[in-house]
């Protein structure tokens, strides 16, 4: 394959690691321990009526854990449809 | 049958599985017994990464840390598991296209340096030691307790049964014995998680009744932090930590998880990249469950603790009080003479419980410790908590003698992969690669064969013998995990530029900074080992995240002012970024 189109496939690779790395961090470091405080004056999950949680405790005890798996399956299924388009994909 | 006669039967037979797989599975080849043929399903391999990196202190100890944490207990939940995210996405596939058998090979290879290999190898050695010491100690605890075999028995039989299979299957037995393991830490780990979700809080899902009410009206939480504040402990859902410390430590364990040896060597055992990627996702699924129930299982053992023990005469406390008194893990020390357990915050004695001759008043141990002089009589070791939980609990036996199987197959599986990685550095990265490159493949994997074996002997003399400072060289393991193969493979696939001369000094300043800083203060200086001395108020426990930029910034600048590396090498870089087109997925 030619240089410029390997290029863009790297390029998009990039772009995808930086956007789930963003999410990944906001709903860790973010959620979980810079913004705990203030979030866990909010109370989850509303449709109990109330809730047991509070909201920043709860992203830093479950709620990141259950975002970092579905992370890393839609990371997947982007870079499986990306070595299609690019022809990169084995087999 | 009690629960001796149970422990044996379920431990039994899960051991014969483990040994029948061992014989199924014989490896023939290197890369038979390296890298499993590289011919895992990603699903099986998925579960067999999550055996071999939950260790006995995931199965055993996690939760009870968490127990008594409360909020703070975030950092190992989100640590460990975050890690698994920059494994798949910044590691794994790249590893995997490059295809050889180690992480030093990488390292060795990219740098087209054998010092940077060496550096590797000894990095990778010693954080699998560390590592092991700690399993096989686990091993030995969970045999004392519930066989009632002296610990240094339990670790003899622990070693017998890692040195058969992992000395005859190589990474092929051990992989396929780690899912049978998996099977059995998460069949342990949930069954009394689910009982005791459904007494506390009528909900069989853990996750789900972590959050509500008690019987007798009441969040599980809210009660919680309750208790802890008429007791004078912080509020359960509330840290006490600084949170730049939390950061960093989360910070430290997720890097130093992505980097661990063992973990990685993993992603070399599927057939392609594509599976490399899809099987870290797996994984992390198969972790996340243990992971999402352990600090269910800490907030429902805390709140059943208080409620058993806090003023209730010592004469009416249920019998596992005492058989845990008996093993030395609970101490209690009757300071105001009223014959019932006072439980605030506070320590009831520095250090650990040392038990005299004779019994107290009431029938307890006595303790020979100098007493504090707050109100706090109780001491308890956080490891039990996990262990002790379904008899808390009053859970029928057989759920007893589970939970030992499982503690046993969470420290075995992690036990022997950390084995296999030892064998591999010296067969593969040192011998083969270094000493005698002429070496046939059959007489390679005998060498393998080797050093497990000598790998297993060493593991269990420190077992035995365990030296007083592993608690400590734990921080030590990921410190160095994070501040040195993480960045270093990083740098490899994504910093085409990067060369030896800026990876070795990156290496040796991101390593030399974190051990200089957790040798001084957790060995040469102890004492000063408080927030305030600290760097920034960072814990030797959270370092590694600076010696991790210190080691990028300085490969960085390094390598900017020395010449690129070889044309082949930058050819080799493109070819990781492509799963195909720039050369195949190496076969091995």
């Amino acid at each position: 394959m030619e240089k410029g189109k390997l290029q863009e496939y790297w390029a998009t690779n990039l772009k995808y690691l930086i956007g789930l790395l963003v999410v990944w961090f906001v709903v860790s470091y973010g959620f979980g321990i810079l913004l705990a405080e203030p979030l866990n004056a909010i109370r989850f999950p509303e449709w109990t009526g109330g809730g047991g949680f509070k909201l920043g405790f709860w992203f830093a005890q479950q709620g990141s854990i259950y975002v970092f798996v579905i992370l890393i399956f839609v990371y997947v299924t982007l870079m499986n449809r990306l070595d299609k388009t690019y022809d990169v994909h084995e087999d | 049958m009690d629960v001796q006669a149970w422990t044996y039967l379920i431990v039994g037979l899960t051991f014969a599985l483990y040994i029948g797989i061992a014989i199924w599975a014989k490896a023939g080849s290197t890369k038979e017994f390296y890298v499993a043929g590289a011919g895992v399903p990603p699903l099986a391999n998925g579960m067999a990464t999550a055996a071999d990196w939950m260790s006995a202190a995931s199965f055993i100890s996690m939760a009870g840390l968490i127990s008594f944490m409360g909020y703070d207990g975030s950092i190992y939940l989100m640590g460990w598991t975050g890690g698994y995210v920059l494994l798949a996405l910044l590691l794994a596939p790249y590893l995997r296209k490059f295809g050889k058998f180690t992480v030093p090979d990488f390292v060795g290879d990219r740098y087209y340096s054998n010092a940077a290999r060496t550096v590797a190898v000894i990095c990778a050695i010693f954080v699998s030691f560390t590592y092991v010491a700690g399993q096989m100690r686990g091993v030995g605890v969970v045999f004392s307790r519930f066989l009632e075999v002296p610990i240094n028995i339990g670790i003899l039989i622990g070693m017998g049964i890692v040195f058969f299979y992992a000395v005859l299957g190589g990474m092929k037995g051990i992989t396929y014995t780690q899912v049978a393991q998996y099977c059995v830490l998460i069949f342990a780990y949930m069954v009394p998680a689910i009982f005791i979700a459904l007494q506390i809080t009528n909900t069989p899902i853990p996750q789900l009744g972590f959050g509500s009410e008690v019987a007798g009206g009441g969040y599980l939480l809210d009660k919680l932090d309750g208790l802890h504040e008429q007791l004078g402990f912080t509020a359960y859902t509330d840290g006490s930590k600084p949170m730049i410390d939390v950061f960093f430590i989360t910070f430290a364990l997720m890097v130093g998880t992505a980097g661990l040896p063992h973990v990685i060597v993993r992603f070399f055992t599927v057939p392609k990249v594509r599976d490399a990627r899809v099987s870290a996702g797996w994984a992390l699924v198969f972790i996340a469950l243990l992971y999402t129930t352990a600090p269910a299982v800490a907030a429902f053992a805390r709140y059943n603790l208080i409620n058993t023990v806090s003023n209730t005469q010592y004469a009416e406390l249920p019998s596992w009080f005492k058989t845990w008194e008996g093993t030395g893990l609970i101490a209690w020390a009757d300071k105001n003479d009223d014959g019932a357990v006072q439980y605030v915050n506070g320590k009831a004695f520095a250090g650990k419980p040392a038990f005299a001759e004779g019994q107290g008043a009431q029938g307890q141990r006595l303790i020979s410790n100098e007493l504090t002089d707050n109100d706090n009589e109780l001491y308890i070791d956080r490891d039990i908590m996990v262990l002790a939980n379904p008899e808390i609990a009053n859970l029928p036996d057989w759920v007893i003698a589970l939970v030992a199987a499982g503690g046993l197959a969470a420290a075995l599986s992690t036990a022997a992969g950390l084995l296999l990685v030892i064998s591999t550095s010296v067969a593969h990265d040192l011998i083969k690669k270094q000493v005698n490159p002429d070496l046939n493949e059959k007489s390679e994997v005998m060498i393998a064969r080797i050093s497990v074996a000598a790998a297993v002997l060493i593991a269990g003399y420190f077992g035995i013998n365990p030296p007083g400072f592993v608690a400590q060289v734990v921080a030590f393991a990921f410190g160095l995990a994070a501040s040195s193969f993480f960045p270093v493979i990083i740098m490899g696939i994504f910093y085409k530029r990067m060369n030896k001369e800026g990876a070795i000094a990156g290496m040796l300043s991101g390593i030399g900074f974190t051990a200089a800083y957790i040798i001084y203060f957790k060995f040469i200086n102890p004492a000063a080992n408080t927030p305030d001395n600290w760097f920034m108020g960072i814990s030797p426990e959270g370092i590694g995240t600076v010696g991790m930029i210190i080691n990028f910034i300085v490969s960085f600048i390094v390598a900017k002012i020395s010449p690129a590396p070889p044309e082949d090498i930058q050819e080799l870089v493109d070819s990781l970024r492509y799963p195909k087109g720039a050369g195949e997925a190496s076969m091995h």
